[in-house]
């Protein structure tokens, strides 16, 4: 499956780099509206037609993918670390440490964060750009992810803990700071890294739902769940399949990153 | 042979008269309600769909034509408003039955006044007849004559008894005896209603034969519009009451002959300024919303032809006023619409000491010009709006950031916190008479939304608007009261407190199996008729 794995890299890369580049590829601003062409299919001037307000598809589909693939990443960067720290410290600490810190996890796992990300985006101020809305929301998102990966990072910490060679290392005088940063750091490694690697399509498809919900990131900032709005006035009455380009994007960008993982990440 | 003969003739008209009975009993009408009826009590109805039962089964006393606007007798033959509005004295027709059998008499008239206004309900529909403290007092004169006394003068209180479906005192099935032209007989929690044709409906047709024409209706429970648009165009349901302007033009594409048009609505679409002192907004920003030439250079840059062309496909006019145009009587037809003219926004805007800088708009102080718009997330149609209008305000050089709020916050923020700077939300209408909005234009009302519940008004056109309102509602005289309501909106269009952008047009869909329906304006759009509706040929009129 290594083929697999490289077409899917690649693919990614691809993808990255045409939206990274969307200031010289799309044809249009993302926030522009042609108001005299509404709905039109795909022509040399909009090769994925416009949508409702006559903005052009593609450039929106750009932009959009831009901040998606963008930001999610960094909201699972920041999910990853807090995981990382507070799994870590209640596996390696142990005892009384571990079990309020997973009381805390087990508290925030059965929280209802759709729910949660509605309230607490319903709190902040009103007056901010699109593009720090977009930040917020991915922010919100990296905040309210960790408890999964923590638990699974303590029950890896707190076995690494108790092994040989830490029992050993502890043994021959090294310190606590040492044997974690030295011992048990470098081992959860690959756990760490499936962790972030995971989250990026949660997070992705998390901003889509509450995109659809109209949620989301803030106008006229395209994002990837607000181009999957579009679906939901879909019907075979008026069949447009060019709508669905940023679906089968989103499905394929989403099993690109599963792809991407390898064997003993997964298996870890 | 004779006796053959005569036998032969017998038993040909007898089987003739059972043909023509079956040709003309109207088969079953369908339609879809989008939720299940909370209640069949018609004094407790409050959601879309028990509305639509209570307009079915319910027998009122004087009925609004929908399509003439007009008020008509029903079971009252006729009616006298008295005392400047206070009391209404009715003459109720004679010999109606309920459905059960039960004679109707005005002892159900006041039996049903008095559970309509029995505060332990909180009747809805009562609430409209609540004028003042005290008592309303029915006076019976008879079997026939009722007259009902209200503690205070109520405006337009004729029209308010096309809401209140009479209740029988006596019977024994309650609210479920009606007088209406239909009554429930089955209903499926979640799945349909059905109901039958009334057998001892009073009314009758030009000819004498009895209404209604269709014997049954099925109301399915049906909340996906795809799937109710699927078995419309299958011949599963005979109309939607209701379309927006995307499925619309989505049927319209697909069967254009099914769809009506029946032009634009009692419905408005509008964004209205914070204007509340206590507001936690910054000063410079509250100098901005209280200022007239403000809110008027803003209202002059939206370009609301592209808003009614572009969101809701040419379905919707440019507003021009709080009143809708289809409101025939009361709209002020000298009002001009409002102009989309950037240039001349800026020069307005300049009056107050703004001025461009490298395309962004400053206030005198040197602060971007730069607010947020609140509208409720899921409104397609308001989100779009909100779109256009920030692209239309760049065009002045204003930023303007579009905030999508699940609808508790929306309202938590306005009307609770007041943390909010501009608001985008629309206004569904039903009544024509403008009294019905005294909640909104008295600068006392809680839903004066930019600056409610004010102790004295705030402004001099306020305190104007304020003693119009209080004018027209303390007389009966038609053209004294049109006189206020038509200076009231000549302020409105000045002031632009609500900057009013679109009137939706009302837009329904009929099956060709449909007959005698003539779709309008006023809720029920398709069936305000419903008696005289039919699914066969045999008794159609022109469709």
């Amino acid at each position: 499956m290594k083929w697999a794995r490289m077409a899917a890299l690649g693919f990614l890369v691809l993808v990255s780099a045409a939206c990274l580049l969307a200031d010289y590829v799309a044809p249009a601003s993302y926030a522009q509206q042609f108001r005299d062409a509404l709905d039109a299919a795909p022509s040399r001037q909009h090769p994925l037609g416009t949508d409702d307000l006559g903005r052009d598809r593609l450039s929106r589909l750009l932009y959009g993918t831009r901040v998606s693939l963008l930001l999610a990443p960094a909201a699972a960067l920041l999910s990853s670390l807090l995981a990382a720290l507070i799994g870590g410290t209640a596996g390696f600490v142990g005892g009384w440490v571990e079990r309020c810190m997973m009381a805390a996890t087990d508290l925030f796992l059965s929280l209802p964060w759709l729910f949660l990300l509605v309230t607490v985006r319903a709190l902040l101020p009103l007056n901010v750009s699109p593009f720090t809305s977009v930040v917020i929301t991915f922010a919100l998102l990296g905040c309210l992810g960790w408890a999964a990966a923590a638990r699974v990072i303590c029950a890896d910490a707190r076995t690494l803990s108790s092994s040989d060679f830490v029992l050993l290392a502890r043994a021959t005088g090294n310190g606590s700071f040492r044997l974690l940063w030295r011992h048990i750091l470098p081992n959860l490694k690959p756990i760490l890294y499936a962790q972030f690697w995971i989250s990026i399509p949660v997070f992705i498809l998390t901003e889509a739902n509450l995109g659809i919900l109209g949620l989301g990131v803030a106008e006229p900032l395209p994002s990837w769940g607000s181009l999957l709005r579009e679906l939901e006035s879909f019907s075979a009455f008026s069949a447009q399949p060019w709508q669905f380009v940023p679906l089968i994007l989103l499905v394929v960008v989403v099993s690109c990153f599963h792809v991407g993982l390898q064997k003993r990440e997964l298996s870890s | 042979m004779r006796q053959r003969l005569v036998r032969f003739v017998l038993l040909l008209s007898v089987a003739l008269t059972t043909v023509i009975a079956s040709a003309q009993s109207g088969g079953q009408l369908r339609f879809c309600l989008r939720s299940e009826p909370k209640t069949f009590n018609p004094v407790l109805v409050a959601d879309d769909a028990s509305e639509t039962v209570r307009y079915l089964t319910g027998g009122v006393l004087i009925r609004l034509n929908r399509l003439t606007q007009q008020l008509e007798p029903e079971l009252a033959t006729s009616w006298k408003v008295g005392d400047n509005g206070r009391t209404i004295s009715f003459k109720l027709r004679q010999n109606v039955r309920f459905s059960d059998g039960t004679p109707f008499s005005a002892e159900d008239v006041a039996y049903t006044m008095d559970r309509l206004m029995d505060p332990g309900l909180h009747s809805p529909t009562g609430d409209a007849f609540r004028s003042g403290e005290g008592k309303v007092i029915t006076q019976v004169a008879g079997k026939n004559q009722i007259t009902v006394t209200f503690p205070a003068p109520i405006v337009g209180l004729d029209k308010l008894f096309d809401q209140v479906a009479i209740m029988s005192a006596n019977s024994p099935q309650k609210e479920m005896a009606v007088l209406g032209p239909y009554y429930v007989v089955e209903n499926k929690a979640g799945s349909y209603l059905l109901l039958k044709r009334n057998p001892n409906y009073w009314k009758q047709d030009a000819a004498g034969r009895q209404l209604p024409y269709i014997d049954s209706i099925r109301l399915d429970i049906q909340q996906n519009r795809d799937m109710e648009m699927l078995r419309l165009v299958r011949g599963e349901i005979d109309f939607i009451n209701s379309l927006d302007a995307e499925y619309y033009d989505k049927l319209a594409a697909e069967a254009p002959n099914l769809v009506y048009d029946a032009g634009v609505s009692l419905d408005s679409e509008q964004i209205w300024f914070n204007q509340i002192p206590t507001a936690p907004l910054p000063p410079y920003k509250k100098a901005w919303f209280t200022s007239t030439n403000f809110r008027r250079a803003i209202s002059e840059s939206i370009n609301r032809e592209d808003l009614a062309r572009v969101v809701f496909r040419g379905h919707a006019r440019p507003a021009v006023s709080w009143v809708s145009p289809a409101n025939r009587l009361w709209f002020n037809s000298k009002l001009p619409p409002h102009p989309f003219d950037q240039k001349s926004a800026l020069q307005i805007l300049a009056q107050d000491g703004f001025r461009m800088q490298s395309g962004t708009l400053h206030d005198r102080e040197g602060h971007v010009v730069e607010f947020s718009v609140i509208t409720n997330a899921g409104n397609k149609y308001r989100e779009r709006m909100a779109t256009m209008i920030q692209q239309d305000l760049a065009g002045i050089g204003i930023r303007l950031n579009v905030v999508t709020l699940d609808f508790p916050s929306l309202i938590e923020r306005i009307a609770r916190s007041f943390d909010y700077e501009a608001c985008l939300l629309g206004l569904v209408n039903d009544d024509l008479d403008p009294n019905s909005q005294m909640n909104v234009w008295l600068s006392s009302a809680e839903n004066h939304q930019w600056n409610p519940s004010q102790k004295t008004p705030a402004t001099a056109w306020e305190a104007e608007i304020d003693a119009l309102m209080r004018a027209q509602a303390s007389t009966l005289n038609m053209k004294k009261r049109k006189q206020a309501i038509d200076r009231v909106q000549e302020i409105v269009w000045q002031q632009e407190p609500f900057i009013y952008l679109v009137n939706k047009n009302a837009m329904s869909a009929v099956s060709t199996a449909l007959h005698n329906a003539h779709p309008v304006v006023l809720r029920p759009q398709v069936y305000w008729n419903i008696d005289e509706l039919t699914l066969g040929t045999e008794v159609a009129g022109n469709r």
